[in-house]
């Protein structure tokens, strides 16, 4: 993983980022307030949410179960509202 | 005058001497709304793009905000670029001013200075120009029409050299320079021109084999670190500024320097200001030493970022320092550029007597008659702020 510049003048000029993918190692999440909690015993692998997520922060498992990618997962609960067997639950962070 | 390249001597308004000026810098994108407050220069280029003297893409676009979103695009694709504007068209620009900069995205825009609305005016002001001071752009001003010509090549050398990246403002006075014919030297073509500015390197380009993110989000974790490279990168781009003044100076026989200074030595007044105008007060200041009144002037070729170095050692160790100002900053202490050159003399513990001359303003004519006014008006202790050629009380 690439270091973050520690100082200014380590940035390249206008901040701009001069190479793709990096949101590999940017974690976006961590700002949610509530986490989307899956619960696998109502799940009937529809993929509803695998599909309706806005930043691929649900995982499509090989068996077709899903999990979610909590370290990019902003919270918006789209997963959890889309989901036909009310599967998916928010929970307020730091209430876990 | 020792000339390395051979130029036409020919007359020209400022308009075309810019429209020449990209021609011979060879640019490869134009993008401007063309009609008013747009001026000449773009009209010219347009007809060198479809008669096929410039093998460039002229991007007619809606609006303002659109001809500089369309350069900033253009540039950040490594391409050379143009625009021009003025007044309303620079204030419809204002947001991407900002972008354009803080991206590091070398652009060259002409303005042909003019006075914002209200009342709807064509003519001249410096309030567009005042108005970009704050948004990162380096800003030249031209006097005449050949250093229109000049500082427009010049701008392309400075903005797109890999330690500045940064876009320049070539600033000449509307109508008179803009609409006004002038003998000036310009070079015949773009290939004599290549040797002082040759082909654009950018840095960093978009390439779709290469993708990179140019605009991304920077919150409170990297925001400020970007934005102090960003003022950083517009101080100390005076001294490549300085390096290609010198250079022109060997390849065109034109010597350039950020401020230009006529019998400051001994003055103990001393004017300073932008534009057009000072060819009035040069003419002013050597019939002033005619009658063994020690008043000298200087003007500034540069303007952003602001030659505070430069000023100071030029102004020496005059009492009374008469700064102009063609526009007003609306209730604020004076004038835009009084108000940097107070801070750059208190800044230094400097502490002359400083007096605002407003003149000029939506192209009021600034005649001797006026100059002798502003001298007269301004050696009272007791003033300020001082209003020329205003009908009525002109303090304040």
């Amino acid at each position: 993983m690439p270091r973050w510049p520690s100082t200014w003048r380590e940035l390249p000029p206008g901040g701009v980022i001069d190479k793709p993918g990096t949101s590999m190692w940017v974690e976006t999440g961590t700002w949610r307030s509530h986490r989307p909690v899956i619960h696998l015993d109502k799940c009937i692998k529809c993929l509803m949410c695998w599909v309706s997520c806005p930043d691929n922060s649900i995982v499509r498992l090989d068996n077709d179960y899903v999990d979610v990618e909590y370290r990019y997962c902003k919270g918006c609960g789209i997963c959890a509202n889309v989901c036909p067997t009310k599967a998916i639950d928010m929970v307020e962070e730091g209430g876990l | 005058m020792s000339v390395t390249i051979r130029q036409v001597r020919t007359g020209l308004n400022g308009d075309e001497a810019v429209a020449y000026a990209v021609l011979h810098a060879d640019v490869d994108v134009i993008s401007a709304y063309p009609i008013t407050p747009q001026t000449i220069i773009v009209e010219r280029l347009s007809e060198f793009v479809h008669n096929g003297e410039l093998d460039a893409e002229f991007i007619p676009v809606e609006s303002e905000h659109s001809a500089l979103s369309a350069a900033l695009g253009a540039s950040l694709a490594g391409a050379r670029v143009f625009t021009a504007t003025a007044s309303q068209g620079l204030a419809l620009m204002y947001e991407v001013l900002y972008i354009t900069s803080s991206l590091r995205a070398p652009v060259v825009m002409a303005i042909g200075n003019r006075a914002f609305s209200a009342p709807i005016n064509i003519h001249c002001s410096h309030d567009d120009a005042y108005a970009a001071r704050d948004a990162g752009w380096i800003q030249f001003f031209a006097e005449t029409v050949q250093e229109a010509y000049d500082l427009t090549i010049i701008a392309y050398r400075v903005s797109e050299d890999e330690r500045v990246l940064l876009p320049s403002i070539v600033n000449l006075d509307g109508f008179i320079l803009t609409h006004s014919v002038e003998p000036l030297h310009i070079f015949r073509d773009s290939k004599d021109v290549s040797e002082f500015l040759p082909q654009r390197r950018p840095v960093n380009p978009i390439d779709p084999d290469n993708p990179i993110t140019y605009g991304p989000l920077a919150l409170q974790n990297y925001y400020m670190e970007i934005k102090r490279q960003q003022a950083e990168a517009i101080y100390s781009s005076k001294k490549v500024i300085n390096e290609v003044f010198e250079e022109y100076g060997e390849f065109s026989g034109r010597d350039y320097s950020p401020v230009k200074s006529l019998y400051t030595e001994d003055a103990d007044t001393v004017f300073i200001l932008l534009g057009s105008t000072a060819g009035t007060m040069r003419y002013m200041v050597k019939k002033w030493r005619r009658e063994g009144r020690k008043v000298g002037v200087v003007s500034l070729t540069l303007y952003r970022p602001f030659p505070e170095e430069e000023l100071i050692e030029s102004v020496g160790d005059a009492e009374n320092i008469i700064v102009m100002d063609r526009s007003f900053s609306y209730g604020s202490p004076g004038g835009q550029l009084y108000m940097d050159v107070a801070a750059t003399f208190m800044k230094r513990g400097l502490n002359p007597h400083l007096v605002n001359v407003i003149y000029g303003l939506g192209g009021r004519d600034f005649t001797p008659e006026d100059a002798e006014k502003a001298l007269e008006m301004a050696s009272k202790t007791d003033v300020d702020i001082v209003w020329i050629g205003v009908r009525g009380d002109n303090y304040g």
